[in-house]
C-alpha cells in the first residue's frame, strides 16, 4: 500500500492502489492538476482515455488533458478552440503580409533592373571621360 | 415522456427528456453521433454543468467546441486539440521566419538601389537628402505566437467562424 496517496486519489477520497492509473501522472504535491482535469473530463474518463493508451503514451495524454481543460476553465466558452482560431487568424495575416512583401520585392527588383539599364545607358551618351553627373539624377529621386 | 421525441442526449441516457432539458437545443435526435462522442470524452454530466454556468446564447458556441475537441481528442488520443495547436505554432514560426527574410531582402534591395556614382565627389547635402528620400521601411510588428500558449490562459479568447 502506497504510503503516500497520489493527487486523485486524495481528492477522491479513497485508498490509492500501487497500479493506480492516475498516480504517475498526478503526483500529490500538484492537486490543482487532477481538480483541473477532474472538473472537465471527470476521473472515470481520464482513467478510462489513460488505460486505453500504452504506457509510454499516456503522460503526454496526461499533459494535453491538462492543458485542454485548463483553457476550458479560462475560457468556458470556447476552450483551446480559441486558441486554435486565433493561430488561423495569426496564419492568415502573415501570409497576406508575406504577400504584399514578396510583392513588393518584385516591384523594387524590376525598377532596380530598369535603374541600372538607365544609368547605363545615361553615362555612354556622356561620354568615356569621367565626367560627373548632377545629383539630381540619382535613381531614388526618380521614383518620388 | 412529452408528444416530442427525445433529444439525442436523453434518448442515450435513456432518460425521460423535460420541457426545460439543458441538452436538447443543443443535441437533436437527428445526430445521435454529436452526443455520444461528447458523452465519451466529458461525460454528461459535466456537459450539462458546463452548459448550465454559461448564459444561454453562449451555449451554442460553447456546444460547437465541445464537439470539435471531442472529435480531436478521439482522432488523437494522445494530444488532441493540443496537436492541432503546435502544428499551428510551428506555421506562424515559419511564415514569421520567411517575413524577416522577406523584409531583409527588401532592405538589401534598397540600399542597392543607392546610386553608385563614377564621380569620387560627392556633396554633403546630397547625403541628407539621400537619407531623408530613403527612409529604412518600417518594419511590422508581428507578435510572437510562442507565447500564444501561455498568454491565452491570461485573456479572453476571440473566436471566428471555425467550426464546420
Amino acid at each position: 500500500m502506497n504510503s503516500e496517496r497520489c493527487a486523485a486519489c486524495k481528492y477522491l477520497r479513497r485508498r490509492c492502489p500501487s497500479d493506480c492509473i492516475f498516480a504517475p501522472y498526478f503526483p500529490s504535491n500538484n492537486p490543482q492538476r487532477f481538480a483541473c482535469v477532474h472538473k472537465i473530463y471527470g476521473a472515470s474518463n481520464v482513467g478510462k482515455m489513460l488505460q486505453q493508451l500504452p504506457t509510454h503514451k499516456r503522460v503526454q495524454a496526461a499533459n494535453s488533458l491538462y492543458y485542454e481543460a485548463q483553457c476550458r476553465i479560462q475560457d468556458p466558452v470556447y476552450g483551446c478552440v480559441g486558441i486554435i482560431s486565433l493561430l488561423l487568424q495569426q496564419i492568415h495575416n502573415a501570409e497576406n503580409q508575406l504577400a504584399k512583401t514578396q510583392a513588393e520585392i518584385a516591384v523594387l527588383s524590376n525598377s532596380h533592373t530598369q535603374d541600372s539599364q538607365f544609368q547605363q545607358n545615361f553615362l555612354l551618351q556622356q561620354g568615356n571621360v569621367g565626367q560627373s553627373s548632377s545629383p539630381s539624377t540619382q535613381p531614388s529621386s526618380w521614383f518620388k | 415522456m412529452g408528444g416530442n421525441s427525445p433529444c439525442a442526449s436523453c434518448k442515450l441516457l435513456r432518460r425521460r427528456c423535460a420541457k426545460d432539458c439543458v441538452f436538447a437545443p443543443y443535441f437533436p435526435s437527428d445526430d445521435p453521433h454529436k452526443f455520444a462522442i461528447v458523452h465519451k470524452v466529458f461525460g454528461a454530466s459535466n456537459v450539462s454543468k458546463m452548459l448550465q454556468e454559461l448564459s444561454v446564447h453562449q451555449r451554442a458556441d460553447a456546444v460547437s467546441s465541445l464537439v470539435y475537441e471531442a472529435n480531436a481528442r478521439m482522432r488523437d488520443p494522445v494530444y488532441g486539440c493540443v496537436g492541432a495547436i503546435s502544428y499551428l505554432q510551428n506555421q506562424v514560426s515559419q511564415l514569421q521566419m520567411q517575413l524577416a527574410v522577406a523584409q531583409a531582402e527588401i532592405l538589401c534591395i534598397q540600399m542597392q538601389n543607392e546610386p553608385v556614382m563614377p564621380t569620387p565627389q560627392m556633396d554633403p547635402e546630397d547625403d541628407k537628402s539621400f537619407l531623408l528620400q530613403n527612409n529604412l521601411p518600417q518594419y511590422l510588428n508581428f507578435a510572437s505566437s510562442s507565447n500564444v500558449i501561455h498568454d491565452s490562459l491570461k485573456r479572453e479568447s476571440i473566436f471566428g467562424d471555425i467550426i464546420s
